[in-house]
């Protein structure tokens, strides 16, 4: 079969399915040069480079920036830790629960982000904690654990038990076997894992406007100015640099594991 | 190694080692309790309160929350306009779901049976990409798309289409202003956005069809549309429920796409986030967020059913 020649309708069924995925992101790109700034005319009636200078020099920009990188940090550190030890020990034996615990661990991004929202909201108002870093931070390591977690789990599987095995034979500690063999055979994975959880978190709207109160983070700041937009070609702009922030992060995931096999959906 | 020096001495390190030998059950306690601890505290602790909040409801006079059971809260929801929300998002979720499945598929056959070598990289990329990449910016990039002075009346009126698109406009239900505020501009944009979530376990479904059965359904003389219908697509099925768990949840709790585009009609998400906020009414927001998990819990069982969770 597979050296059959496809059928010229589904070959145009493909192409044309992912043109309609890729198309509408390029014309982000174009849209960042347009001279019109009250509309979203098509075709632009000039190009220029000015709105980069001017987004730049934009005070607000960059507090949101801060925050949105700072806590893509924090969360996909504690993703990294939590969704390891997750990992080692489900790849170690079968023991009673387990499934309940793979299906814990993946429930966060199962359901509709809206409910983990309005749940954290719920616990938030109930406990009486007031919005912080803290608690977007909580919301969003809950959801990169996943992430994390799918990469190393499909290592851990191709790594097998007999490297450890050997190296407990030989005489190191659980601490030195983990520090010399397995560590070096998960880096990869782990950190495709750490990259994907923090384009994840860098993105994530829906649950944050549920647990950032005040504060702005860049999605938040992009979904204002598209409710109520100001400066349209800045939006442009900062959508270019959030597409970027998010794009390079998955690329690179995508190289370090070796063509993806243990990324793929991931489970989003 | 330390351990070389004498038996004698062991260190903590080589007597944790000697423990976590005899008792492996220390270690798995130890490597699960950190994670377990965090996803029982903050997610399902969460979760409980959710479902707490919901059987509370709120003062009609006074605005406060009432702190004590009922089930008036869930009764409101059976309200005219409570109730259209719940069905309106349901509907839009089904012909979400519905439209991914036909996009989908060519993408996934294609993929899955005729890309071979840097084709198949292509594909593995071109799927992954826009799934990963920043989904405000996808919805914003549609914002532009849609808008009444933007590129499809531009192409519309380019190629002498523009009629066609005012009659689709025009058309009751899914019209409206422009493309941008109207249902038809909403699912277009849903479809966009969950489409990777749809290609990948059909993929992965159409690739475990053993070529043999395709082979056995040509000897016996069917033609290549009949071996579609009653050989690949059976076979396939699984993965496209498995990805249909993901478009129709992902669909059922969106807030931001029906609010930026669209006839600022209420979905469930928008009225969650609008009940939470501005209204203050969080017993009747987690009422409605209930709904969502109910309904999910009921297409997951029915898909368990049908061999759909071998799939994701």
């Amino acid at each position: 079969m597979r050296s059959d020649r496809p059928p010229l309708l589904l070959t145009f069924g493909a192409i044309g399915g992912l043109l309609f995925l890729h198309l509408p992101i390029l014309l982000i790109f174009l849209y960042a040069f347009t001279t019109e700034e009250k509309s979203f005319a098509f075709p632009p009636p000039g190009l220029t480079t000015e709105w980069f200078g001017v987004a730049w020099n934009r005070a607000d920009i960059w507090p949101p920036l801060w925050l949105s990188l700072k806590v893509a940090a924090i969360s996909s550190g504690l993703a990294i830790i939590l969704g390891t030890l997750c990992a080692a020990a489900m790849s170690r034996a079968r023991f009673f629960g387990r499934d309940t615990i793979s299906l814990l661990v993946i429930l966060p991004i199962a359901l509709p982000g809206i409910i983990t929202g309005m749940s954290l909201r719920s616990a938030f108002a109930m406990a009486d904690i007031p919005f912080s870093t803290l608690t977007i931070v909580l919301g969003h390591a809950t959801f990169c654990i996943v992430i994390v977690y799918n990469n190393a789990v499909a290592r851990f599987r191709r790594l097998g038990t007999s490297l450890s095995e050997a190296s407990a034979d030989l005489g190191a500690t659980t601490f030195q076997t983990f520090r010399h063999v397995i560590l070096p055979n998960l880096g990869t994975a782990l950190l495709a894992g750490a990259m994907l959880a923090f384009a994840l978190s860098f993105d994530e709207v829906i649950v944050t406007t549920f647990t950032a109160g005040q504060q702005k983070t860049m999605p938040i700041w992009m979904l204002d100015e598209l409710v109520r937009p100001r400066q349209r070609p800045v939006t442009n702009v900062v959508a270019i640099v959030v597409f970027a922030a998010t794009f390079l992060p998955i690329l690179a995931a995508y190289y370090l594991t070796g063509g993806g096999e243990e990324t793929a959906g991931g489970g989003k | 190694m330390g351990s070389a020096a004498s038996p004698l001495q062991t260190g903590l390190a080589e007597r944790l080692t000697a423990l976590f030998w005899r008792r492996p059950r220390v270690l798995l306690a130890l490597l699960l309790a950190p994670p377990l601890l965090w996803l029982g505290l903050v997610y399902v602790g969460s979760l409980a309160a959710l479902l707490w909040q919901s059987f509370y409801s709120i003062d009609e006079f006074s605005g406060v929350v009432k702190q004590e059971f009922t089930l008036k809260t869930f009764g409101e929801l059976l309200l005219p306009q409570n109730y259209d929300i719940i069905l309106r998002t349901v509907s839009m979720a089904a012909a979400v779901t519905l439209a991914s499945v036909i996009l989908a598929f060519p993408v996934a056959f294609f993929a899955a049976r005729f890309a071979n070598g840097r084709w198949k990289a292509v594909f593995y990329l071109g799927i992954m990409l826009p799934l990963w990449s920043s989904y405000l910016v996808k919805v914003y990039a549609w914002k532009l798309i849609l808008a009444k002075e933007g590129i499809i009346t531009w192409a519309a009126n380019g190629i002498g289409a523009g009629s066609v698109l005012d009659a689709v406009l025009t058309t009751p239900v899914i019209g409206g202003n422009s493309l941008s505020t109207s249902y038809l501009g909403t699912f277009l944009v849903f479809v966009y956005v969950w489409l990777p979530y749809m290609i990948l376990p059909m993929q992965a479904s159409l690739e475990r069809v053993p070529t043999s059965m395709l082979e056995a359904s040509a000897d016996l003389g069917a033609g290549g549309l009949r071996t579609l219908w009653s050989v690949t697509l059976p076979l396939a099925l699984p993965g496209v429920i498995a990805g249909s768990i993901f478009t129709f949840s992902l669909t059922l709790g969106d807030y931001i796409i029906p609010q930026i585009i669209g006839n600022s009609a209420s979905f469930i998400g928008m009225a969650v986030y609008q009940l939470q906020g501005t209204a203050g009414n969080i017993p009747l927001a987690a009422a409605f967020a209930v709904i969502p998990i109910l309904i999910m819990l009921v297409y997951l069982a029915i898909a368990r059913r049908l061999g759909a969770f071998d799939a994701l």
